[in-house]
């Protein structure tokens, strides 16, 4: 398929990105930069180190452990250990929403907390303190779990945070303490954390209470975090499918839930790239398989109930989903087809994360806009061709270091929910089941990949391709704004959201409207500078 | 609640921070080292480091702020960032084109053991570093200090790398901006000029934070301190440092290196710091204080006789910087109201004891703590167990005014959700006006939301 509008060469284009870099790092980056087509689907190199220098969008591993997956769960005590930026920039500003049944439930995610690691404690070693503080919170709250997070300083100077958890979850008898190794220069990327966080969040949570949950219908919701509200969407239309959530990883969730969540049948992914790790974790250990899905989008919220529908095989629930689909559709397009002529022929750049890129591309094709380049922040290629490639991915040094869980059934609770032949049946309908097909496929050919963009190659990409908008985050927010393009956040959705679900879908449909119709765009010239206007005064006089 | 697990209760702690009053250092290196023109700050660590330092500038500013990183791996961590700085050097001068790198450290670097002087030196030598450009350094552990150490040292470090001492004094004189707004600088200049004295202020972040929309975006805005004012700097006939902290290690190395002498002053926060500051720039460079600046002034005093009923005794709750804390808090003293607690978590003797010099003298019962655990959550408890009228903080006090149902007043570093700070200085006496402009509305505001309908009043 290839879109009406008219695109620039790509490899000409490619070209003008890596011209202005020095040799090296030119001959890296163009491995990162690739003319799609989705036929072929080309090798992206991805989830490589970036370039000392490059202006990166890119985080570090920590921000991808505490900040992405360990911060949603509202009654975790999450104890920084170290000095007290990492802490304090993690704080709150991701902007994961939660709701406690009471006022009296725990909920942690306003607070913040670190060991605030002093020299003396670099120079003599921190674990003492460490000690002290998780002994300080447990005192002051609590709290049925405490997970601490390791900064860079920690892993060299060789404070053992796992063993310093040990001892005082030993000590407590009744609060799980568990660490984690996330030292920000882990990996290339916030990827490494997100493994790091799954392989702990399975250790140390998954599985530890076997009681049944409930339910005819029972899924976890993997890789959702609750930005915004979304995960209230989606848990807003299971219930009305009368589907149970088990658990949400790691969205509004609460330990119990995780804790609890290998009793569902069935793991749906959202976010592929921080959490397939746990999907295939829980299918060895416990036979749950996963299925990749997308809520973002109206059409693509439809097509993954019936995807979650057809996975359970009941009639009954088919039904149930038809009806809620029939019940959401026309409010969802009553606003679309009155958008939709505003925004149609329009073109966007997504350039966000390790998913996001990919699943908003549903709802700019519901907007009848073009996605002319995109790319992700800290994917991997199979994020991008499709796990597929997996086999096929080296291990270089920065991935051997993130260590690899064994794990084998479980001698009592493995419990395969569908039978091969059953799952065979499901891949045939089309399910993806276990398996993820990745971002190219669905773009356009001789549209413009790009991983791990830099700030020079924004800068180029919006002045060849002028696109009517761009996605990133809050450090390209105000870059490209200054250029007169609108950019919109799909970290923190510009403090707007939800975007999931029915609803979400009408959010974006009217903020993708505002932003990119806003007269204030036609503004920034003034008067005098524009063309045509007279010289001044002067001239006025004379033509009067 | 938002804040639900804090107790009335008290405890002291030894390990755990709650809720921080400050930052790390290498944030405030960055923001200091945007005030010199065509300079590109250099976090010299991890990529978490850098993203998270330009994510809370930007979140501030709501502008473009520019920084680069090393992108340490584990392999450069174990064997040390050389390899990396040298390569970024190189990198950066190709393709953002700057004039100056100014490289801080991290608690990774630091605690490896990078020598930036070293490893800067050895890319001058590598021939890394182009004709004319240059490569300054700060080092700024995180695990000592806050924010504000940071941008010390970032200014301290431009200070001792850039003044030249040509033994031909220049009739200039040096103003050395503490941590302040781009609104801030701006005024601080607009009063100079106002006296007729001619400065170099350093940093600038004017014209670089407060950026026009053009259509275009200006990687290297017009703003900010230039070379050759900064290499002038050495030939100034005095410096004054605005800040105790934030700005006086950058006048003592002027005064090492170019024998510049200075005069240290709180950042003109409210009536009595603008007067000391507008009565040091006069003395020094020897001028009259002009009329329109004594106006200035009286039109504050004006206001702060005629609202007096509505300010005197309330009782108010701060957190912030040291810079900013003291000059508020004398402010709030000569406003006849009652700083009840004060927080700061940026550590020092040197501001304790200024700060209980000051409140033994005019407020001694307020309760006040400086450096480790005197965070958020220990100022919200003695909130719960002394109420106050007032809230003054960064963004996150927003979250204990609601759960307190206290008016609120954003002032210091990060806001987060309010615009504002940039554009409208708080310093001078137009700076006061406008700190109480917006604590009359925060209270007055209450006052009418608060009353008996027979009450209400239609004239305050």
């Amino acid at each position: 398929m290839e879109a009406n509008i008219h695109f620039p060469d790509p490899s000409k284009v490619r070209e003008e990105l890596i011209q202005r870099y020095p040799a090296k790092v030119a001959k890296k980056r163009a491995k990162s930069i690739i003319v799609n087509d989705p036929q072929l689907i080309p090798e992206v190199q991805a989830n490589v180190r970036t370039v000392p220098g490059i202006i990166t969008q890119r985080g570090c591993s920590y921000a991808g452990c505490k900040g992405v997956v360990l911060g949603p769960t509202r009654d975790i005590v999450n104890i920084v250990h170290g000095p007290i930026g990492c802490s304090f920039y993690a704080w709150l500003t991701r902007r994961n929403q939660t709701r406690t049944e009471s006022l009296m439930d725990a909920n942690y995610i306003p607070y913040c907390f670190s060991t605030d690691m002093q020299e003396e404690n670099v120079v003599f070693g921190g674990e003492k303190k460490l000690k002290v503080a998780i002994q300080e919170a447990y005192d002051l709250f609590h709290p049925k779990s405490i997970a601490i997070f390791s900064t860079c300083p920690v892993g060299l100077i060789g404070d053992d945070v796992h063993a310093a958890s040990k001892e005082m979850r030993e000590k407590f008898g009744d609060c799980n303490v568990f660490g984690f190794s996330c030292e920000g220069y882990r990996g290339v990327s916030q990827s490494a954390g997100h493994h790091i966080a799954n392989n702990g969040v399975f250790k140390h949570m998954v599985g530890r209470d076997n009681t049944p949950s409930v339910g005819k219908y029972k899924l976890n919701l993997l890789g959702e975090y609750n930005i915004g509200g979304d995960a209230f969407e989606i848990e807003r239309i299971f219930e009305k499918c009368g589907i149970t959530l088990v658990a949400s990883f790691s969205g509004n969730s609460t330990v119990s839930q995780i804790e609890n969540a290998h009793t569902a049948d069935l793991n749906v992914i959202l976010c592929h790239r921080s959490i397939n790790y746990m999907g295939d974790m829980m299918e060895t250990k416990y036979g749950i398989p996963w299925m990749k899905v997308n809520f973002v989008g109206a059409e693509s919220t439809a097509k993954s109930l019936r995807k979650i529908a057809e996975y359970f095989g009941d009639e009954e629930l088919k039904a149930k989903v038809e009806e809620v689909i029939a019940e959401e559709t026309p409010r969802v397009k009553a606003v679309i087809d009155e958008i939709l002529p505003r925004t149609t022929g329009k073109t966007a750049m997504l350039f966000v994360g390790g998913s996001r890129a990919h699943h908003y591309q549903d709802l700019f094709a519901e907007l009848g806009m073009t996605t002319v380049a995109a790319g992700y922040e800290f994917a991997h290629r199979d994020d991008y061709e499709g796990r597929h490639v997996l086999p096929s991915i080296k291990i270089d040094a920065d991935s051997k270091n993130i260590e690899e869980l064994k794990v084998l059934p479980d001698p009592e609770l493995f419990n395969p929910r569908k039978t091969e032949a059953e799952l065979d049946a499901l891949k045939e309908k089309g399910l993806e089941i276990n398996g993820y097909e990745g971002m190219m496929k669905q773009m356009t050919k001789k549209s413009l990949v790009v991983d791990d963009l830099s700030h020079y190659e924004s800068e180029k990409l919006i002045e060849i391709y002028k696109p009517d908008i761009f996605c990133a985050g809050i450090k390209e927010k105000y870059v490209v704004q200054k250029m007169g393009i609108p950019l919109k956040q799909l970290h923190s959705y510009d403090y707007g959201g939800p975007y999931t679900g029915f609803e979400g879908a009408v959010n974006f449909y009217k903020d993708i409207d505002r932003m990119v119709n806003n007269p204030v765009w036609k503004l920034i010239k003034a008067p005098w500078e524009k063309a045509g206007n007279g010289a001044g005064l002067a001239a006025s006089y004379v033509t009067q | 609640m938002l804040l639900r697990h804090t107790s009335k209760e008290v405890k002291e702690r030894e390990g755990l921070t709650i809720n921080p009053a400050k930052t790390c250092q290498p944030i405030g290196a960055m923001y200091a080292a945007l005030g010199i023109h065509g300079c590109l700050p250099h976090s010299h660590g991890s990529q978490g480091c850098c993203s998270y330092h330009r994510s809370t500038l930007t979140r501030h500013y709501k502008e473009p702020v520019m920084a680069a990183t090393s992108s340490f791996t584990e392999g450069a961590s174990v064997f040390g960032g050389q390899a990396n700085l040298l390569a970024a050097i190189e990198t950066i001068f190709s393709v953002y084109e700057p004039d100056i790198i100014a490289v801080h450290s991290t608690c990774l670097s630091e605690t490896i053991g990078d020598d930036l002087q070293q490893i800067t030196r050895k890319a001058k030598d590598d021939g890394k570093v182009p004709e004319g450009k240059h490569v300054i350094f700060a080092s700024t552990p995180s695990f000592i200090g806050s924010h504000v150490t940071g941008y010390a040292n970032m200014v301290a470090g431009i200070a001792a790398q850039f003044p030249v001492s040509t033994g031909l004094k220049k009739n200039q004189y040096n103003i050395i901006a503490g941590w302040m707004e781009p609104s801030d600088m701006r005024e601080v200049k607009r009063l100079s000029k106002e006296l007729g004295v001619k400065i170099v202020l350093f940093p600038d972040t004017s014209d670089v934070l407060d950026a026009p929309q053009t259509g275009k975006h200006v990687f290297y805005p017009k703003g900010g301190t230039t070379i050759a004012e900064l290499q002038s700097a050495g030939d100034s006939l005095a410096s004054l440092a605005l800040g105790p902290i934030s700005a006086e290690p950058a006048a003592i190395a002027l005064e090492k290196g170019c024998k510049v002498p200075f005069e240290t002053l709180d950042i003109p926060i409210g009536l009595s710091a603008t007067d000391r500051f507008i009565m040091a720039l006069s003395k020094v460079a020897s001028v009259q204080v002009p009329d329109e600046i004594t106006a200035e002034r009286g039109r504050l005093v004006d206001v702060m006789a005629d609202m007096e009923q509505y300010l005197y005794g309330k009782r108010v709750a701060l957190f912030g910087d040291p810079d900013q804390l003291f000059p508020l808090t004398e402010f709030l003293l000569d406003l006849n109201m009652k700083p009840v607690h004060i927080v700061s978590g940026t550590p020092g003797q040197r501001f304790e004891k200024q700060m209980r010099q000051l409140l033994d003298e005019r407020s001694p019962e307020t309760n006040f703590r400086n450096g480790l655990q005197a965070d958020m959550f220990l100022l919200h408890q003695w909130m719960k167990n002394e109420p106050v009228d007032l809230l003054i903080g960064n963004t996150y006090g927003k979250y204990m005014a609601r759960d307190e149902d206290v008016p609120f007043i954003r002032f210091g570093f990060p806001i987060l959700d309010r615009i504002g700070h940039s554009y409208f200085p708080s310093v001078g006496y137009g700076g006061g006006l406008r700190l109480v402009e917006k604590i009359l509305n925060a209270l007055m505001d209450r006052q009418d939301r608060d009353a008996l309908e027979e009450k209400f009043e239609l004239v305050m």
